[in-house]
């Protein structure tokens, strides 16, 4: 594919005018005949016993059809197994309304099921349950002492590499050395969306579950495991999703106490979560963070040790990949990476957007920064001369890294060299202005996926798999690979995806998504190519006869000779001339396990940040930002600059604003809601700016494409940080950046 | 959220003997505060009086050459209204440094003195509080208190109100004007809000079934200098941490008149005339403004998470007055305030 029709041109989403327009339909606005209506109640304490829920109560009020506790739900799946999601992470899962243990704050606790939404919800606000309170600890400072090393990880989570050289001795040996430690809070996804479920019940057993979940497939495992369904008759669907960040990765409480109301009530049921309720469930974990870094006298790093702590529930053990990035994104010899956890009396921590990169990115390339100012050397000229040009935890070369171009030309697009490396040397008026930058890495990953494409008489398109659009451009992007392969129009084709009735997609995470779907259609298209070709070879005087696949292309509709493009049939003669009504297939993609082997795959960025700082008040405005990434081949510029520009908006806001607080009296997160729990609005988003540093890698899959989900976020966080530094002479290692740190 | 009747009122009697004749009935203008707290259950009114339709939405001249506001006009017509912003233009200031463009849209000038704290133990039924549960404690005291008062706090409450049209109404001194079962009253805006003391609960003077009917601006507006200067978290759609409504009348460089107030700091507007007082009669320097700020925060006292106001406050003042001196903000300037 040297020349494009659709793939890496600006393309809008083509789901775009059924959002806007509001047709798009999503898990909560489905509408089935007699339906229920469920309310989540919420634990008030962090850990005890409920005692008593006194259900007859309110079972007495008209319309209230059944209060679903611990005391009643009846027997289901015995082993944790059952209750293991697909992206589970080790441990024992949460099983709600399980027994009468409260482990966490918000845990939920009881189902009211009533005629009306209004009645549920009035119902549950005066459902008295009993309980017996026992001392929580939901404080990561009284657990410093007690972390441990994981044992199980969740899929995709790699221990530490083991030390490299001699860290300790290099680092005391150091001409310069930093030691600092590096927080942030939890921090909640809060997409738009909330969590819920429609269930239409049609039958005994049989389901169609309409869910907010970024993995349709892993909530159809969940659901079925758990209560015996068979897979045929427990269909789940979501095809458009108000944002997810990582939080539908998991299948929510909301999707499990819909269907087990569908299921004892014999009717359909939904249960929405309120806002406040989306503070009851995963989130990015508080993490402490300890780095030292030494220089050697020629601006080398003599010494990398970077050490995290973050918290994780009673009950399972939540990992992600903190600390192994400051072992491959510059060249050291010496390298201590350590990783522990803490159990609190909290809800297991969740993936969330960049989960790990964008916590160790913090806290590592604020440490670069504090390194290159004390040896004096500017930071990006300090990160080019430990440029890594291997990945050394891996011991292996990168399939492609444009990094050093990220910061050339980022540099020179964002006027680098108007910085004066002196901290408090530039102004604007009142305020102070300062330059900062940083970096990201993170993982170029390919998944197996599937997909079916339905070639019919008219010309027209259809490809599908189960995977989902959680914003990201899935559908977009899909719908250029398919049309790209059998050179169809745009408006030919039609993607489908977010219904288990379609080829299983994995979850959509990890920014793997573009890779793993994106080969499968590709695949798919491609295996219908091959069909049409041996059609167009049957039909009379075809001037394709005797071409083998690799000698014809498929353009503007049509099928032609690549040494002869006026050798050509038009595709829908092909089917019109078969007789049949349609081509069909179905396929999957699977990494090419041998090429990837040899190989380290990742995306990487840099990212330039000005901000002001009103000293007197502390107040910081980011006033330019510029990402420069490099992640493959761009698929769809529009979406994929639509995506960083989504994550350096969440990068200021990891930096300025977020933080979930916990009040450690109640073990209560206190900020639960948009009012208090802060993100940025558009007042608080100046000039943001992306430049894509494409790259040529033919490892990674047959796309080329790594997947920009995550990998615009990394860095954003620290160069605010760095720039508020330049700014003030102040460095802030905890965030966010509050005015009052500035004062 | 509890069942509840409704009725909506087109004369303000009625509207009176109506709230009167239901126990634990409550008005509702834009709605945009006592639905949150019915939905989460802190209210509980049994029945809501509507009053979008009683004829309060005007604005127009006193006959002591002042201006009145309905109490039923949107604040967000308020802040555009052409006299408010010529004669006014402090108020219309705050009022747009306040919530969102579609909150304006639907909020009520006496809505907005009836809005409720947003302390963060308020609105949370898990968490003790006297002011939702007399009696109950406080949350706020020993937990999370970011957002919370540095003035005139008590061992029941340390909650703030969260206006920003209140801080320019407290410093401009409108008279409230109020009609209840035992007729109409004015009350003078110091004097409407209340602190929490004992009794939390209350956040203001009204007496029970009164309703707010108006708010009388004196002729008196410093149109000419003036500054609200707000400190929060985000740019917009965030309570202040604290914000100063500063007004003053210069003759030269020497201050005739002035006016002090804050928001986000007590459980009422704060206004401060001893410290107006140490402004009159000086010079408009630096000096004067520092000393008036000492005077203000010379009580406060911090709670932990929000110590951090003391300070920010002497300085927000300061600034705010440097800002009312020089003339320098004007009623077209939306984000001034925002970009301190």
């Amino acid at each position: 594919m040297s020349t494009t029709n659709y793939i890496g041109k600006p393309t809008s989403r083509v789901d775009g005018p059924a959002k806007v327009t509001g047709a798009a339909t999503y898990a909560a606005e489905f509408h089935v005949p007699n339906m229920a209506y469920g309310w989540v109640v919420s634990s008030p304490i962090a850990k005890g016993r409920i005692t008593k829920v006194h259900a007859d109560e309110v079972l007495a009020i008209p319309g209230v059809l059944e209060v679903f506790s611990h005391e009643n739900v009846p027997g289901l799946a015995w082993f944790d197994r059952n209750y293991k999601d697909d992206v589970a992470p080790g441990g024992s899962p949460f099983r709600p309304l399980h027994e009468d243990k409260i482990k966490f704050n918000q845990q939920p606790i009881a189902l009211v099921v009533a005629e009306t939404l209004e009645l549920a919800r009035y119902a549950s606000s005066v459902l008295r349950i009993d309980y017996e309170e026992e001392a929580h600890e939901t404080d990561i400072e009284a657990k410093r002492d007690e972390g441990f090393e994981p044992g199980r990880g969740k899929s995709g989570w790699m221990p530490p590499p083991p030390p490299r050289g001699n860290p300790d001795q290099a680092w005391e040996e150091a001409e310069h050395h930093i030691e600092h430690e590096y927080v942030h809070g939890a921090q909640h996804h809060n997409p738009m969306e909330m969590y819920g479920a429609t269930v239409e019940w049609r039958g005994d057993k049989k389901l169609t579950v309409y869910d907010k979940t970024q993995g349709v497939v892993n909530v159809q495992n969940y659901l079925t495991k758990i209560f015996g369904l068979s897979k045929d008759d427990c269909r789940v669907i979501n095809q458009y999703m108000g944002g997810g960040f990582g939080s539908g990765l998991r299948p929510q409480y909301s999707v499990f106490l819909a269907v087990l109301a569908s299921l004892e009530l014999k009717r359909s049921v939904r249960v929405t979560l309120t806002r406040q309720q989306m503070f009851s469930f995963g989130h990015r974990p508080h993490t402490l963070q300890y780095v030292k870094l030494g220089t050697n006298p020629d601006g080398t790093l003599a010494a990398i040790q970077h050490h995290a702590l973050h918290e994780t529930s009673q009950f399972e053990e939540y990992t992600e990949n903190v600390v192994n990035w400051s072992g491959m994104l510059y060249q050291c010899e010496n390298v201590k990476l350590g990783y522990q956890l803490a159990k609190l009396d909290v809800f297991t921590p969740q993936d969330m957007r960049a989960p790990g990169a964008a916590t160790g990115s913090f806290a590592l390339e604020v440490a670069m920064d504090e390194m290159a100012a004390a040896a004096g050397i500017d930071p990006i000229d300090f990160r080019i001369r430990n440029y890594a040009e291997e990945d050394q935890n891996a011991g292996k070369p990168f399939s492609s890294k444009r990094l050093r171009d990220c910061y050339h030309q980022g540099a020179a697009k964002f006027g680098w060299d108007q910085r004066n490396p002196q901290p408090r040397s530039m102004r604007k008026g009142n305020r102070l202005v300062g330059y900062g930058m940083a970096g990201g890495v993170w993982d170029a990953t390919q998944k197996k996926a599937a997909a079916k494409a339905t070639l019919t008489a008219d010309g027209k398109l259809l490809v599908s798999s189960a995977t989902a659009d959680i914003g990201t451009g899935t559908y977009t992007i899909m719908t250029q690979i398919a049309a790209e392969t059998l050179g169809l129009p745009l408006e030919a084709v039609t993607f489908k995806l977010g219904d288990t009735d379609m080829p299983e997609a994995p979850v959509q995470g990890g920014s793997w998504t573009a890779a793993s779907v994106g080969s499968a259609v590709k695949s798919v298209c491609e295996a219908i190519g091959e069909k049409l070709l041996k059609l167009a070879q049957k039909m009379e005087g075809s001037p394709l006869k005797g071409a083998s696949i690799d000698e014809v292309e498929f353009v503007n509709g049509q099928i032609r000779l690549r040494q002869d493009p006026d050798n050509a049939v038009v595709i829908r003669d092909v089917l019109q001339a078969s007789g049949e009504t349609k081509l069909e297939t179905d396929t999957s993609a699977t990494p090419n396990l041998l090429k990837q082997a040899t190989h380290s795959m990742h995306s990487h960025n840099a990212v330039f940040v000005e901000v002001e700082v009103d000293e007197e008040f502390g107040t910081v405005h980011v006033t330019r930002v510029l990402n420069a990434v490099a992640a493959g081949r761009i698929l769809n510029p529009k979406t994929a600059r639509s995506q960083v520009l989504g994550s350096i908006v969440w990068g200021i806001s990891m930096a300025l604003m977020e933080e979930t607080v916990m009040d450690h009296q109640f073990g209560r997160y206190m900020n639960h809601n948009y009012s208090e729990y802060h993100i940025p609005v558009q007042a608080d988003i100046n000039d943001i700016e992306v430049l894509f540093v494409e790259e040529e890698d033919d490892v990674v899959n047959p796309l080329g494409v790594k997947g920009v989900g995550e990998i615009g976020l990394l860095g954003v966080a620290a160069a605010i940080t760095n720039a508020v530094y330049h700014a003030t002479g102040k460095r802030v290692r905890d965030l966010p950046i509050y005015l009052d740190k500035l004062l | 959220m509890n069942p509840f009747t409704y009725s909506s009122a087109t004369a303000v009697e009625d509207a009176v003997r109506d709230n009167a004749s239901h126990e634990g009935a409550a008005y509702i203008g834009g709605g945009t505060n006592i639905l949150d707290l019915m939905k989460e259950n802190v209210a509980r009114p049994t029945h809501l009086v509507g009053l979008n339709k009683l004829p309060l939405t005007a604005i127009e001249p006193t006959p002591e050459g002042g201006l009145r506001l309905g109490a039923l006009a949107t604040n967000a017509d308020t802040a555009w209204n052409e006299e408010v912003k010529r004669r006014y233009p402090l108020l219309n200031q705050a009022i747009l440094a306040g919530a969102s463009p579609q909150l304006r849209n639907m909020a009520t000038n006496g809505g907005n003195l009836m809005q409720r704290t947003r302390c963060y133990y308020f609105y949370d039924t898990a968490t003790p509080c006297n002011k939702r549960e007399p009696g109950s404690g406080c949350g706020a005291i020993g937990g999370f208190n970011r957002i919370h008062a540095i003035l005139g706090a008590s061992e029941q409450c340390i909650a703030t109100h969260p206006s920003d049209m209140c801080i320019a109404l407290a410093a401009l001194a409108a008279t409230v004007r109020v009609s209840g079962p035992n007729g109409e009253r004015a009350i003078p805006f110091e004097d409407f809000h209340r602190l929490p003391g004992n009794t939390p609960e209350r956040d203001n003077n009204l007496e029970p079934g009164e309703l707010i009917t108006g708010l009388d601006l004196p002729a008196k507006g410093f149109e000419k200098n003036f500054s609200y200067l707000k400190l929060r978290d985000r740019n917009s759609y965030a309570f202040a941490l604290v914000s100063v409504a500063a007004a003053l009348e210069l003759d030269g460089d020497t201050i005739t008149d002035a006016r002090l107030a804050l928001g986000g700091v007590a459980h009422k507007p704060w206004r401060d005339q001893e410290a107006e007082n140490l402004l009159k009669g000086q010079p408009a320097t630096p000096e004067t403004f520092a000393r008036a700020a000492a005077k203000v925060v010379e009580s406060a006292q911090g709670y932990g998470s929000n110590n951090f106001k003391i300070e920010l406050a002497r300085r927000a003042i300061v600034r705010a007055l440097k800002q009312a001196a020089e003339g320098s903000q004007h009623a077209s300037d939306v984000f001034l305030n925002s970009n301190p």
